[in-house]
């Protein structure tokens, strides 16, 4: 039925791959150059031509994932395979190079090259790790179903805000306007939105009430909870605000608990793509390297 | 006395006007009753700027009124221009009551406003949409009740009561609420009549105390009032009394009184009790009632073309003028490679003769019906369709024989001249049970699955004998193997048709088994009561039967039964069955290996926790009764929407599905995108018959489709939409190294400023049968999160899933 990049047609591209590796090695072992193996010998040649070609197919897998009506084969196999020869290249490209590295172009390309497969790997953790966490993280609820509500509960807060006291609707009135969801690829990434700083600011805005008109001190301390709060107030304000208040802090909780998963459900997408941002464009500029390395390689020949 | 004329025309649609115009253009004494102040009020009500289309293309049009595909109102204007210059009599605002017919032959009509008329013959074009229901209380007419909406931020800052429970009520109040304090009033204590998305709209709504609801209500009168700041009160009945409510407006939506009511006081017969009958009407479109004629959608000619040409005909044979009608030379164009027949006329009688099941119906049926058909005439030996297709047009032997492929069976059944076949996946909406090949000299008439389901439900007899065949054959398909011809008559015979509504038990575990049934339409679960819960061990499709257990030794159901959704099932008496079960040793042998077969299955299911449970959840979609679903697994799903992307490009720019919308369960993902439903509901209502199914079993929209979105309505998926087509984009390479946007799965730059406002068409998934390597969502997720599956493979697919 479902099938994963990893498991696809019973792993068929494992066994391919591995099947490369062991020849490459097995050819490794067998050839004698006489010198130390590099990739001026022939079987260097080959395992060079092998692993140039490869990064070629590779490269295409971007353009296979826009053509949407080919009809050569699934873009999961395409993936699949993409993930595994990619991971061989590795071996064929260390084999090719005889496991000689200096300061120069063709060391370059190599770790041009690890770094892009590497941030595939991240890649392929990802993809197996949050698509689950992301599905937990929405209870069944779309992002723009989550973003309606905030909005939805906005407004709410708002005319329920205008009932109680001016202070407290400017209040509201700031911490909507200060709530941010989403922005630059840091805070995607942390997953931090403003929507702690509604309700410390009507506990602000209480406190100053209370001590305006000269109330006994109130004896709100950090870490006292909202419910107790409101429970101190009910005592003073007459009845009809301070159940507004308690409906107030009940959805701005709502929105806070809203707000909380909708920036962990961004972080996750953000976490999903961020990856790539180095694996494509690090993966041109390994093809650069690559035609740099090749004519230069012919150029001293 | 009251004044008379030769023709009265009721309703000023395309049919009545075009009959009216006609009468004006000869001089013939006419009147045009109209209900409304302005005429067509059915294309009137369309929203501003619709685009209406003249489908069918190939009909030519016979009007003095003019008519082709273009805006509502440079269409509304060039009628009411035509109806001035040929000096139409029209009435506006004459609602017509009653019509009696005289002895003497004159038709009495009798206005809502008091106006009575006489006429020598009544053309009846009041189509289908029915009046508006009114509030049926003091004040109903009052200026600030009104019964329709056409633009909610029209208004501003009003008390508005929305009165009804229906779905347009609720959409009304929803919109209205955006600027206005609204109230809305629901005779009952819920929503239930209303679409799930609207219900849980209206009840979030009121839980916001957006809108107020009055639940068990009822108004009971609307007053006027001269003072104070509002114009106008209502006073409700509540369960706790009564209320009053200050108001500048009401907007009852209580739907509309179908018209059959008042066409059967006239004196017109329907054939059944079926909501989706047309009267029986001639050739020359008169009614059982003498000099009563019948245009237009209420005939069951729902097309503007037709009912235009209807109209122009129909006043031809009142004044007794001989008119060929407007399809006689498509008609011809259809029996030109039939061999040695003369005019239309003849054809038609000589394929009613040798067809005896279309021998019932009447000479105008048979024309539509012969219209909508095609003729074929197969080389020996030529497929005619494969086992396994999902067409479902319904074939009559006009002439020759065919072959029936029977699986494991040498000698192929014939059929000859005068039998049907292909009524099995009309009937049950699932594929073709057997290939049939054509035989020497065969002529047959193959029918779109539209046009016969309206033969079938407009004339008794042809219900009663495709039905007659269907169990027949369908017994005969399960059983011909072992038993004899006469003892599966005995069965036939014994059987009866019963059915189920979704959720209906056909029978329940511990109960006394009497019958067997076998699933015409629709399909069954079939759960078991463990432990206090109801366990679903699996699903049984249309063409399968359930319940023979019971009748081959142990008496009680070991399992219940529950349809799915609206299914039908042959009965078969328990007490023949067995007899004949014990008088055929190889059809007992048969029935027990395929019991500890699905014994064996069911107990897989009953020990894996959760597997029915992802069974009963797809259910609880609606996926009983699709053919084709997909499914993501949001485990693996990255959140690409790449299968979006690969949907609206090889789609002209528009994707079917919506990935991110639908429920989830145990990671299982129903995202909003057609099932292609074995009985569709979008083909329900199509005027241009442009839904159709091809042989894999996608549910296509033809190119033919009028876009009045009737389809999306109707979909309790919402998986169709109106879309107009979106500029062509560069190619990837140009995207690639020149820049030129937008890319391969981008969106347009700006989709509605460049789009073809005119064209708005239905668009919905068609498997991409288009496409050489299948549907592109599948094939483009990189993951392999997205799926395609049937419910066949239900059960495998909850037991992958542990």
């Amino acid at each position: 039925m479902h099938d994963s990049i990893l498991t696809h047609a019973k792993s068929r591209y494992l066994w391919i791959s591995l099947g490369l590796c062991v020849i490459s090695i097995a050819l490794y072992i067998w050839h004698d150059p006489g010198i130390a193996p590099n990739g001026g010998t022939w079987l260097g040649y080959t395992l060079g031509t092998v692993a140039a070609l490869l990064i070629v197919w590779l490269l295409l897998f971007g353009i296979r994932k826009r053509s949407y009506s080919t009809t050569m084969g699934s873009t999961l196999g395409w993936l699949s395979a993409h993930v595994y020869l990619g991971t061989a290249l590795i071996l064929i490209a260390l084999l090719h190079c005889g496991f000689q590295f200096g300061w120069n172009l063709h060391t370059l390309t190599l770790v041009l090259m690890l770094i892009v497969i590497f941030s595939g790997f991240f890649g392929v953790y990802t993809y197996l790790r949050y698509p689950t966490l992301m599905t937990r993280n929405r209870e069944s609820a779309t992002r723009d179903a989550m973003l309606d509500e905030i909005a939805e509960i906005d407004q709410n807060a708002l005319s329920l805000a205008d009932g109680i006291a001016p202070e407290i609707h400017a209040v509201v009135l700031r911490s909507i306007e200060n709530t941010r969801l989403g922005g630059g690829v840091w805070t995607q990434l942390r997953a931090r939105d403003g929507s702690d700083i509604a309700i410390a600011r009507i506990k602000v805005a209480i406190e100053k009430r209370e001590t305006q008109i000269g109330a006994p001190p109130p004896s709100m301390q950090a870490g006292q909870t909202i419910l107790a709060m409101v429970d101190f107030l009910a005592g003073r304000a007459d009845d009809k605000q301070s159940e507004a208040l308690r409906k107030l802090i009940d959805i701005l909780s709502r929105k806070r608990a809203l707000a909380t998963r909708v920036a962990r459900d961004i972080q996750y997408q953000a976490i999903m793509e961020i990856w790539l941002y180095i694996h494509v464009p690090l993966s041109i500029g390994l093809l650069a390297a690559l035609i740099g390395h090749i004519i230069s390689v012919f150029f001293y020949w | 006395m009251s004044e008379r004329f030769k023709i009265a025309i009721i309703g000023s649609g395309p049919g009545g006007l075009s009959a009216a115009a006609r009468a004006a253009e000869r001089n013939v004494s006419h009147v045009l009753l109209e209900a409304e102040a302005h005429l067509s009020n059915t294309i009137y009500l369309y929203q501003k700027g619709k685009y209406v289309m003249d489908e069918p293309g190939i009909l030519p049009l016979r009007s003095p009124i003019p008519f082709e595909a273009g805006l509502r109102e440079t269409i509304l204007d060039r009628w009411n221009e035509t109806c001035a210059r040929l000096k139409v009599n029209v009435r506006h605002r004459h609602e017509v009551a009653a019509i009696n017919r005289r002895d003497d032959g004159i038709f009495e009509i009798r206005c809502q406003n008091g106006n009575r008329l006489e006429a020598e013959a009544v053309v009846l074009g009041i189509g289908l949409q029915g009046n508006l229901r009114k509030l049926g209380v003091p004040g109903e007419d009052l200026p600030f009740v009104q019964y329709q909406l056409d633009d909610p931020d029209a208004y501003e800052g009003e008390t508005i009561v929305v009165v009804g429970a229906g779905d347009a009520a609720i959409e009304n109040a929803i919109a209205l609420a955006r600027q206005n304090n609204v109230v809305i009033i629901n005779r009952k204590d819920e929503f239930g009549r209303a679409k799930k998305g609207n219900e849980s709209a209206i009840l979030k709504a009121i839980d916001d105390g957006l809108i107020e609801c009055y639940y068990n209500s009822a108004p009971e009168k609307v007053e006027a009032l001269s003072a104070g700041r509002k114009p106008g009160r209502m006073i409700l009945n509540t369960a706790n009394g009564r209320a009053q409510i200050l108001l500048d407006r009401v907007i009852a939506r209580l739907g509309a009184t179908a018209p059959r009511g008042f066409v059967e006081a006239c004196g017109v017969v329907f054939p059944n009790k079926d909501p989706a009958s047309v009267p029986a009407i001639s050739a020359q479109y008169e009614s059982n009632v003498k000099g009563l004629y019948i245009v237009g959608a209420l005939g069951g000619y729902p097309l503007i073309k037709q009912a235009m040409n209807q109209g122009y005909e129909v006043v031809e044979y009142i004044t007794g003028t001989a008119v060929e009608p407007a399809d006689a030379p498509l008609l011809k164009a259809k029996f030109s490679n039939l061999r040695g027949i003369g005019s239309v006329e003849q054809a038609l009688a000589q394929i009613q003769k040798n067809v005896p099941v279309l021998s019932h119906i009447t000479p105008l049926q048979m024309r539509e019906f012969m219209l909508d058909s095609d003729i074929r005439t197969p080389a020996e030996g030529a497929v005619i369709f494969e086992r396994n297709d999902y067409t479902n047009s319904f074939y009559s032997i006009v002439e020759g024989e065919v072959r029936i492929a029977v699986e494991n069976k040498p000698h192929p059944i014939v059929l000859r001249r005068g039998e049907f076949f292909g009524e099995m996946s009309l009937i049950s909406g699932r594929r073709r049970s057997a290939t049939v090949l054509a035989g020497a000299n065969c002529v047959l008439v193959e029918t779109p699955r539209r046009s016969m389901n309206r033969l079938i439900n407009s004339v008794e007899a042809v219900k009663a004998e495709i039905d007659r065949i269907f169990i027949m054959r369908a017994i005969q398909s399960r059983f011909a193997s072992e038993a004899s011809s006469e003892q599966l008559a005995e069965m036939a015979a014994s059987a009866t048709l019963q059915r189920y509504k979704a959720g209906d038990y056909v029978f329940q575990e511990g109960e006394d088994g009497d019958c067997l049934q076998l699933v015409r339409v629709g399909s069954l679960t079939i759960s078991r009561n463990i432990g206090g819960k109801e366990i679903v061990l699996t699903y049984v499709a249309a063409g399968n039967y359930v319940g023979e257990m019971a009748l081959m030794g142990e008496s009680k159901r070991s399992a219940s039964a529950r349809a799915a959704i609206a299914t039908e099932t042959i009965r078969l008496d328990g007490p023949v069955f067995k007899r004949l079960i014990s008088r055929i040793p190889a059809l007992r042998l048969r029935l027990q290996k395929e019991f500890k077969e699905r014994t064996a299955a069911n107990l897989a299911m009953q020990s894996m926790p959760g597997g029915g449970d992802i069974i009963s959840f797809l259910m609880a979609q609606g996926a009983g009764e699709a053919t084709d679903i997909l499914l993501i697994d949001e485990s693996l799903c990255i959140r690409c929407d790449n299968c979006e992307k690969a949907c609206a490009e090889t789609h002209s720019g528009t994707s079917r599905l919506d990935r991110e919308a639908g429920p989830t369960f145990a990671n299982v993902h129903v995202p909003t995108s057609c099932r292609h439903c074995e009985h569709p509901h979008c083909m329900k209502d199509c005027p241009p018959d442009a839904l159709r199914r091809a042989p894999n079993g996608e549910v296509f929209i033809n190119d033919n489709c009028i876009g009045c979105g009737n389809c999306e309505r109707n979909c309790p998926y919402g998986v169709i939409h109106m879309a107009s087509k979106p500029p062509k984009k560069p190619g990837l390479l140009q995207w690639l190294l020149l820049g030129r946007g937008p890319g391969p799965g981008e969106a347009p730059y700006d989709p509605d400023a460049v789009k073809d406002p005119k064209a708005k068409k239905a668009v919905k998934c068609d498997m991409c049968k288009d496409q050489a390597g299948g549907a592109a969502c599948v094939r483009a997720c990189p993951t392999g999160a997205a799926i395609r599956i049937s419910p066949e493979e239900f059960p495998a697919y909850a037991q992958s899933r542990r």
